[in-house]
């Protein structure tokens, strides 16, 4: 088997990719959460700077700096001041049973790597064996949006989700075109910002980030 | 020619086997030392475990009104496994005679023997503690075994093979790969060791705090030479498990049968390994916070998870 050192780097990123996604199901802190999500963006660039330096497409190289000025540096700022604001800086969230929830991510990863083996075989790309990872990550996010009940984490979560669709764009097919991923990036920011106002109008109208308040839609 | 190779794969085996039952206390003070540096304490140096074993053996051994043989049998049983597992894993050289005789499966299953007489002579007195520890490890082991499968069965995977000297010279003998999967099971391993050799965080080697011990709760009737042979046991098990780790990740500096150039550089490779191990799982040591004991299953269910992922993304990747 010869593989190409770049091609090794950005499996061994693919996989610490994954296994952040599983450390963020399992994390009970909220700060913890966004530092997770920092680290995630990080590998992100990496690995998009190692797949543009292998194949010389030099687009990636701003769409990796535009992901280590937005999901590095910029968004978990905005986190951590919203936080900071909301003075929820050391919540733990009460988790139900990690472990259930663990081996339904392990079960999500079989299906998703099960469901990307024959796409991959369609392209001829160095990292065709990524598809399945990036599609797992996707999954694995919203997993913790479903199991989360606060809603700055189940922001995070989305924003994870983010993160792992771009790493199947850059992994399936070098990226997408600079115009759609400013689009994107764009959005995610400013949906970050509107989070942020709707984490207020949710403590105000009902005292606390739990969601499961809004369940109930009558005033009692 | 081949019988002067049988004669010397016999001596390394000989000599590998007597140096891991000498060097095995040695790894437990250097790693005790370590934790007293760590801890701002002078220590009681590398030879303490020495010592104390001379006490243990120089005393006269008492035994409840109704022990039963199990409970005399078991630490001559407890030091035979940990023996034989470490004649099995190549630690100074690969492609011993004995290691023909078990692989990584059948190494599971001398861990899990030592296991079983350990519980039931835990259990054989009949006193609140010692079935309490013998619980309490039934449910650490039961949790970290299939991790530990898996991890074997990650490298197993990769070097096709279940023969422990064979994963080290597919490992050793290659151009440099980077392996994902091989990280996973790396890390899986070092959570399946921790709670193994009843280190923090699930248990403290160093605690006779009843509530919280799981190993030493179930050795309390043990005395002298019975004590001894256990204590030396534990100290055996923590290198077995030490060296299998280099074995399937780290084996570079292993000599080869017939080549007695390479032995002292593999015997000097092999301390220096586990020099940067003890001292490594001391300051992991400090670092860390013994846990709860119902946070166990989740710490163990983690490295299940690792292992387990590893396995996946090597049929993913193929790495």
């Amino acid at each position: 088997m010869s593989l190409t050192l770049s091609t090794q780097i950005i499996n061994l990123l693919a996989a610490i990719l994954l296994l952040i996604a599983f450390a963020m199901i399992s994390q009970r802190r909220i700060l913890s959460l966004i530092n997770l999500f920092a680290l995630q963006g990080l590998i992100l660039t990496v690995s998009t700077c190692v797949v543009a330096y292998s194949t010389a497409q030099h687009h990636l190289y701003y769409s990796a700096a535009l992901t280590l000025l937005l999901k590095v540096l910029m968004l978990p700022w905005l986190l951590h001041r919203l936080i900071r604001k909301l003075n929820i800086k050391w919540d733990v969230e009460t988790l139900i049973n990690i472990p259930t929830t663990m081996l339904a991510g392990i079960a999500l990863v079989i299906f998703s790597f099960d469901l990307a083996a024959p796409i991959s075989q369609l392209t001829d790309s160095v990292t065709r064996g990524l598809i399945g990872i990036a599609l797992a990550s996707v999954l694995l996010s919203l997993l913790m949006m479903l199991t989360r009940r606060k809603a700055v984490s189940q922001v995070v979560g989305f924003l994870s989700l983010e993160n792992g669709l771009f790493f199947a764009a850059t992994s399936a097919t070098h990226g997408m075109p600079l115009v759609v991923e400013l689009g994107i990036a764009l959005d995610v920011l400013v949906a970050t910002f509107i989070f942020g106002i709707f984490f207020f109008q949710i403590r105000e109208t009902f005292d606390s980030l739990d969601i499961s308040h809004m369940e109930t839609l009558k005033d009692d | 020619m081949d019988n002067i190779n049988l004669a010397l794969a016999v001596v390394f085996q000989l000599c590998q086997s007597l140096l891991v039952v000498a060097l095995a206390p040695l790894l437990t003070g250097w790693v005790g030392q370590c934790r007293a540096w760590l801890q701002n304490r002078s220590g009681p140096g590398l030879l303490q475990p020495y010592r104390t074993l001379h006490k243990l053996f120089l005393k006269e051994a008492l035994l409840a009104d109704n022990a039963s043989p199990l409970f005399r049998a078991t630490p001559y049983i407890l030091f035979g496994c940990m023996w034989l597992a470490a004649a099995i894993i190549p630690i100074i050289a690969v492609d011993l005679p004995f290691s023909q005789a078990a692989d990584v499966i059948a190494l599971v299953g001398v861990f899990a023997l030592a296991r079983v007489f350990i519980a039931l002579a835990a259990m054989d007195i009949g006193t609140s503690f010692g079935s309490m520890g013998a619980r309490r490890e039934m449910l650490v082991s039961f949790l970290a075994e299939p991790a530990l499968l898996m991890v074997f069965f990650t490298s197993s995977l990769i070097s096709q093979s279940t023969q422990l000297p064979h994963i080290v010279e597919t490992f050793s003998h290659h151009a440099f790969v980077l392996y994902p999967s091989l990280a996973f099971a790396s890390i899986a391993f070092l959570m399946i060791l921790l709670a193994e050799n009843a280190r923090i965080p699930v248990d403290n080697p160093a605690t006779h705090l009843e509530l919280t011990m799981i190993h030493e709760a179930m050795i309390l009737e043990y005395s002298a030479r019975h004590l001894a042979l256990i204590e030396w046991a534990s100290s055996l098990k923590l290198f077995a498990y030490m060296t299998i780790g280099f074995a399937l990740f780290f084996p570079y500096g292993i000599a080869e049968v017939g080549n007695w150039g390479a032995l002292p550089l593999a015997i000097v490779a092999l301390l220096l390994k586990l020099t940067a191990a003890g001292a490594g799982l001391a300051g992991l040591e400090a670092m860390l916070a013994k846990m709860r004991i119902f946070r166990v299953p989740e710490f163990l269910g983690t490295a299940f998870l690792l292992a387990v992922l590893g396995l996946l993304i090597h049929f993913l990747l193929g790495a």
